[in-house]
């Protein structure tokens, strides 16, 4: 059976073509790797598209004084000191060249005065630092990145679906794939795999992320052995659309508030300035005259508060709605249009502006927006070494989205996208040396695998008058909503738990309609097998730990528990049985001169 | 304010929809009717969505983002290049059922996904941005009015419903292989126009990317959901650029010279 599938041979093979992954295979190409990307989608279409802000990079070139270190900083102050401190010093540090590399291969960043890239604000970043594009720097990157990739004429397998790794003892030596065009099997031999799947947004209801964020290298890497790391902290954007119903869940650039928009509840007040924490106080204004000259001061001024880190943010939001200060349809008010002009608007938010009109009939020069929060980003991830991006697996690299450690407990605006340059460029060098070192001692792929692989796959098509994949994947994310959402509770995690288990066993005789070229409900239906084993990961990993921290905020533990907690991660690993197991493992401290930065107000 | 009203006022009363979606593929098909609850708010994919989940779960379409940013969800709506996902239901006759059906221009696949290999076989022709002598390796300085034409141009979320609409190629399959297409065209606007790249594609675009087909109709500009006016501000000034270079009587007599 196994002899009649497409069979290619690679050194390195790429999962994902958004930001990370096109980075990755970039590198391994330029390193000599015969390289591979496999994406789900066309070419040019995955999340990174969507990005809006911009990429974090202390490039100083707006103000000098900001350097690696304040940007250290920022980040691990941000993430809550959760965040692996090696990720991120590598992060401050390479971010700037990852970004003039851009611009050699052709992006077109907004331009200072002198004619350099511009920098904006965001939340919890000290300097205006994120380079930009206008609000679509994502599109810019990814644009940028696609024609790098096929002037160098890598191969890019587009609309082609990984549902396995294949591998040879322990060590990496492929992976399954199906073609969505034809529903034909295709077996990819390599030694090494680079993850770059991106997140798991699609469990939960409300969601700025795309149809392909189930979480397939989150799965995929479990599966094969891998660690995950901290997957209780799940980022809540605090501004999503709410309305019309249609559009619940799309994602407000945090580029609003960094350009001059506040937050205000239904009796018109900056509420913000109630959640100032403890832990930002010395660097937050305490009043709106101070908050409103920062934007052009920054050096005698401190920072508004709807600036603090997105957690913050996202929580007080949900506090106001939850006691009855909402906007009427159930989120609460961002306000541009009373602060700028309505050119400054259109210029520096053109696709929000087009957004609102379009989807909402808003105009956002003119009123105000409802937004609320939205499952945005997944912080936790496939643990890997911070320098080679390396799993514990051998040829299995992670990077971007899916990798876990870099942010912490919570990440910051515009660090997502410098996190997918400086680790992908990383994940695809270690790659391609691997894969060389191994000279002809390469794994094998086993023909045993492949027939296990493509049984599994086409399993729905088995099964007739079974459940339907949209119904249980609309159950699951109603059920990781309301019960593994902003605010969690020991109770309402063991439902989401039983619930999962229960869906689990009803999802492996789901029946599909059609054949198998692109088809689909069949392509959900091996979407599923991920959403569910990665959604009972962070259920697992949220139970698990009894404190309040970042994105992870549980009713019953409200607070933050530096001597205990703060020193730990929580590690979900597959168990020989099949099952997931959860251990504790000390969080790695930052050495002197790292830890120095960390402390006092500056 | 009360729930069921929209920010402008609309009703958001939930009602019944039909949709008349092609089914089929590289052999065949025709168009099914598909009757689903809709309501104002929404947009053509949404109801789309509803009739794969409930009616039709192996109905295939293309989408990513829901929100215009990706160039996904391509398909025509009674008859007109759209993006699906802004599609907004208001803004059709109520009572009438929309039409749905693939790009055109493109082969089919299955049901609304179109084969848009086309495009990115075109992507693959376009010499890449060069930095220029003067600044080979970033960080360059460029004003920001000097990079704005690009930044139109590379605000282009490849929906290809441009090269879906351009008759040039629309009926014409025979005109493909020498016409790269208005998103292409675009493309090569925006490197020749950006401040700090060192080639000159000039000719290649008259020779053989197919500029000279091009006869200034406007219709991709109509249906770019981005707004970006791809013959005004791309198209003509290429034209006109192309002129300096092909027909200047001094390069020409050089080339002579250089080929005899
Ligand atoms: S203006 Fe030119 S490229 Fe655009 S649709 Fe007309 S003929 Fe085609
Ligand atoms: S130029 Fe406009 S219509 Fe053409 S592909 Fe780009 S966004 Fe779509
Ligand atoms: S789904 Fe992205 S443009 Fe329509």
């Amino acid at each position: 059976m196994s002899a009649s599938h497409e069979r290619r041979s690679y050194d390195v093979v790429v999962i994902g073509a958004g930001g990370s992954g096109l980075r990755a295979a970039i590198a391994a190409h330029e390193a000599g790797a015969r390289t591979a990307v496999v994406c789900k989608s066309l070419l040019g279409k995955a999340h990174t598209v969507m990005a809006e802000g911009g990429i974090a990079a202390a490039m100083g070139n707006l103000y000098p004084e900001d350097n690696w270190k304040v940007h250290f900083r920022d980040t691990m102050r941000g993430g809550k000191l959760l965040n692996h401190w090696r990720m991120a010093e590598l992060h401050a540090k390479e971010a700037p060249e990852r970004v003039w590399e851009l611009e050699s291969w052709g992006a077109l960043f907004d331009r200072t005065a002198d004619g350099l890239i511009s920098q904006r604000d965001f939340g919890g970043h000290r300097y205006a630092r994120l380079a930009h594009v206008g609000d679509r720097t994502g599109l810019e990157m990814i644009r940028t990145l696609q024609q790098r990739t096929v002037s160098l004429g890598i191969d890019v397998l587009m609309e082609c679906t990984v549902t396995d790794l294949l591998r040879d003892g322990d060590r990496i030596a492929g992976a399954f794939a199906y073609w969505r065009e034809s529903g034909r099997f295709v077996v990819l031999e390599a030694p090494a795999v680079v993850l770059a799947t991106g997140g798991i947004g699609k469990s939960w209801k409300v969601t700025s992320n795309s149809w392909e964020y189930t979480g397939d290298g989150h799965a995929l890497a479990l599966r094969a052995g891998a660690a995950l790391l901290n997957m209780e902290f799940v980022q809540f954007h605090p501004t999503g659309m709410v309305w019309p119903p249609s559009v619940r869940g799309i994602l407000v650039t945090e580029s609003v508030r960094g350009d001059g928009g506040v937050l205000r509840n239904s009796e018109g007040r900056r509420f913000m300035f109630d959640y100032i924490p403890e832990f930002f106080k010395a660097e937050t204004a305490d009043s709106e005259a101070e908050a409103d000259r920062w934007y052009d001061d920054k050096r005698n001024n401190r920072r508004p508060p709807e600036l603090l880190p997105r957690d913050e943010v996202a929580r007080a939001i949900n506090n106001e709605i939850k006691e009855g200060r909402g906007s009427p349809h159930g989120g609460v008010f961002l306000d541009i249009a009373s602060r700028r002009s309505p050119d400054y608007v259109r210029k520096r938010l053109p696709s929000m502006y087009h957004q609102f009109k379009e989807l909402a009939e808003v105009d956002i020069t003119a009123e105000p927006m409802e937004i609320g929060p939205t499952c945005h980003y997944v912080m936790g991830g496939v643990e890997v070494d911070p320098d080679t991006a390396a799993s514990r697996v051998p040829g299995l690299y992670a990077a971007g989205e899916v990798a876990g450690g870099m942010h912490g407990a919570n990440r910051l605006g515009g660090n997502s996208l410098g996190d997918l340059l400086v680790f992908g460029k990383r994940a695809g060098e270690a790659a391609a040396a691997h894969a060389s070192a191994l000279g002809s001692a390469r794994p094998a792929v086993a023909d045993a695998e492949v027939d296990a692989a493509a049984l599994g796959a086409l399993a729905p098509f088995d099964t007739e008058g079974g459940e339907n994949p949209y119904s249980i994947h609309h159950e699951l994310q109603e059920a990781m909503q309301d019960l593994v959402g902003i605010i969690r509770r020991e109770h309402e995690m063991q439902i989401a738990l039983k619930t999962i288990h229960d869906l689990s066993e009803r999802s492996k005789t789901v029946s599909v309609e059609g054949n198998r070229q692109y088809n689909p409900g069949w392509n959900l239906a091996l979407d599923l097998r991920n959403m569910l084993l990665v959604s009972e990961a962070v259920a697992l990993a949220a139970l698990e730990r009894k404190e309040s921290r970042g994105g992870h905020t549980r009713d019953d533990y409200p607070m933050t528990d530096h001597d205990f907690w703060g020193k730990r991660n929580v590690i979900v690993e597959q168990l020989p049985d099949g099952g997931l197991g959860i251990r504790h493992q000390p969080l790695p401290e930052p050495p002197p001169e790292l830890a120095e930065l960390l402390e006092g107000d500056h | 304010m009360s729930t069921s009203a929209g920010a402008t006022g609309e009703a958001l009363a939930p009602r019944e929809l039909t949709l008349r979606i092609w089914r089929g593929d590289a052999k065949g098909g025709g168009l099914v009717d598909y009757t689903v609850e809709a309501q104002d708010g929404e947009v053509v994919l949404d109801v789309v969505h509803r009739v794969q989940a409930t009616l039709a779960g192996d109905l295939a379409v293309r989408w990513n983002c829901k929100a215009g940013k990706c160039g996904s969800c391509s398909a025509e709506l009674d008859g007109r290049p759209r993006l699906m996902c802004l599609a907004r239901l208001s803004t059709f006759e109520r009572g009438v059922p929309i039409v749905i059906t693939p790009l055109r221009t493109f082969p089919v696949i299955r049901d609304l996904v179109t084969d848009v290999s086309f495009n990115y076989r075109k992507a693959e022709q376009v010499p890449a941005f060069q930095p220029s002598a003067d600044q080979p390796v970033a960080p360059f300085r460029m004003a920001q009015v000097d990079v704005e034409r690009s930044q139109e141009m590379r605000k282009c979320i490849e929906c290809w419903l441009c090269q879906d609409t351009c008759h040039v190629i629309r009926d014409h399959d025979d005109n493909k292989p020498a016409f790269s297409g208005p998103r292409f065209f675009a493309r090569y606007a925006e490197l020749d126009m950006h401040p700090n790249d060192g080639l000159d594609r000039r000719r290649l675009m008259q020779e053989e990317r197919g500029l000279g087909l091009c006869n200034i109709t406007k219709c991709c500009t109509e249906v770019c959901p981005e707004g970006i006016k791809i013959t005004d501000n791309a198209i003509i000034p290429m034209k006109e650029r192309v002129v300096d270079v092909c027909y200047d009587p001094v390069r020409l007599l050089r080339r002579r010279r250089a080929r005899g």
